[in-house]
């Protein structure tokens, strides 16, 4: 696959990022900062991410809000122009095509935004379920996203924009703005666990916001952020992440995501499977680790000598200053406090189920 | 980058200080932990450990993933600097001061670089 390049590109290259490919995109893992200061930038202060990545689809139509409801597993049906809201997409036997957001722009016109890896496919099976009066397009080419996240966020972006501009609530956004005079879609959203927000604008226009931003934010102590610490601090937040805890083999409902699925609605791909699943039969738990090492991604996890699971994710919380994991666990082991053992590279290490989210904020 | 005149390297970014001809002290270099990232846990053989020339004796973690420490010898684990258990990030601040293991009784070593040797080779690989 060719690896492309955001538009940002040049701008992590001068900045020092540490360059990898991930989801077909050439992307900074981390600057010369290094992930834990990144981590604890924005638990303590603010991050910039490019997350160009994303894809961006448009729905269109008489008929969008029927064909919401019947692609994603939560409810479209009523929605404030400006609100956001998250959903599962499944397939007919309930396991995930990809988790989303959507955006009601206005009535008939919605924005989604997928994960960058699943982009193509979810175009695909967006386009290929369509029904009456609706068109969806592929807009991720012409935009930058900037997510502007942590407790100094506010403040950074205020001196960029009039108040009006600044969506007050969590989960809504507001289109058609200026922030630092150039035009974007200006959302209170993010990955993070914080407080923060997510910029979509014009391709073009996303070096200049970068650089601005960077600049604006320098005495609140912004600095930029790469995928390192995008994915200690949602981890850390115990937020999902497709291809990890969920997948084309996990349904939303086993991810601990139940409240995303609305099944008193009429129809929706998946919920047929959803339904006859019932209380699945393994279900996401949060694991502390309790001995010494640090529990990664698809290692077997224990209850004495019996399999009960695989870990999803796993890595050492910067802010938290604990390895914590998140798997895949038969019920049985399930509930908080049950003490396992996962085999790191042939060794035991000892963990505990622990309630989710790992990391919660207190502060703004 | 630091590559200090009197250690030897491995072409695995381990650096050796030899005490004498058979007893020896080990860690990763400069280069080795800013390609690492923020190291945050090390896993440590025990004194009396036997380490052989080509294996791995102990592992680092950094946020994102786990290596290797390769030994550029064999010989026998006297001393194991436990402070690295609790403060990994000192691999990170002074690679060169963080010694992993003290290896004695050394039967056997693979070629190793001197610095400006190990530099060029870091650059080559760059």
């Amino acid at each position: 696959m060719e690896v492309r390049r955001t538009p940002l590109y040049e701008e992590h290259v001068k900045g020092g990022g540490k360059m990898v490919e991930f989801g077909g995109y050439c992307l900074p893992v981390q600057y010369q900062t290094g992930v834990i200061k990144e981590h604890m930038a924005v638990r303590t202060a603010c991050g910039l991410f490019d997350v160009s990545h994303m894809g961006e689809i448009t729905l269109k139509g008489k008929d969008a809000v029927r064909n919401l409801n019947n692609l994603l597993t939560n409810d479209y049906t009523v929605m404030k122009d400006g609100q956001a809201r998250y959903s599962p997409m499944c397939y007919p036997n309930g396991t995930t095509v990809d988790d989303l957001i959507v955006y009601k722009v206005h009535d008939n016109d919605y924005f989604i935004v997928v994960n960058a890896s699943n982009k193509d496919k979810d175009f695909a099976w967006i386009r290929d379920n369509l029904s009456g009066e609706v068109t969806a397009e592929d807009v991720s080419d012409r935009y930058a996203q900037l997510a502007l996240q942590g407790p100094n966020a506010l403040r950074i972006l205020e001196k960029l924009t009039d108040p009006e501009n600044i969506p007050e609530q969590y989960y809504t956004a507001l289109f058609d703005r200026e922030v630092g005079g150039f035009n974007c879609i200006v959302s209170r959203t993010g990955y993070t666990g914080e407080d923060g927000f997510e910029l979509y604008l014009d391709a073009d226009n996303g070096p200049a916001l970068w650089r601005l931003l960077l600049e604006t934010g320098k005495d609140d102590g912004l600095i930029p952020c790469g995928l390192g610490a995008r994915d200690t601090l949602r981890l850390e937040a115990s937020m999902p992440l497709y291809g990890h805890e969920l997948s084309d083999a996990i349904t939303p409902v086993e991810a601990g995501l139940g409240f995303f699925v609305k099944k008193d609605k009429e129809a929706f791909i998946g919920k047929e499977a959803l339904a006859a699943q019932g209380v699945p039969a393994r279900k996401r738990v949060g694991l502390e680790v309790t001995g010494r090492g640090i529990v990664r991604e698809h290692q077997d996890v224990y209850l004495g000598e019996k399999k009960v699971g695989t870990t999803t994710s796993g890595t050492f919380c910067p802010y938290l200053e604990k390895a914590v994991a998140m798997a895949m666990i038969d019920q049985e082991a399930a509930a908080p406090g049950t003490a396992l053992e996962v085999e790191v590279r042939g060794r035991r290490v000892a963990v505990c189920t622990v309630k989710m989210p790992f990391y919660k904020r207190t502060h703004n | 980058m630091i590559f200090p005149k009197e250690l030897k390297y491995s072409k695995t970014h381990e650096w050796i200080r030899f005490e004498d001809e058979t007893t020896a002290y080990i860690g990763i270099t400069d280069y080795a932990q800013s390609e690492l990232g923020d190291l945050v846990f090390v896993n440590l053989p025990q004194e009396g450990d036997d380490v052989a020339m080509g294996e791995p004796f102990a592992d680092v973690e950094s946020v994102k993933a786990v290596s290797d420490v390769i030994s550029p010898v064999s010989g026998t684990v006297s001393e194991v600097n436990e402070i690295l258990a609790d403060e990994p990030q000192m691999m990170n601040e002074s690679p060169y001061e963080a010694w992993f293991v003290k290896v004695t009784d050394i039967s056997e070593q693979e070629e190793l670089m001197d610095a400006e040797a190990y530099e060029a080779f870091v650059q080559e690989n760059n």
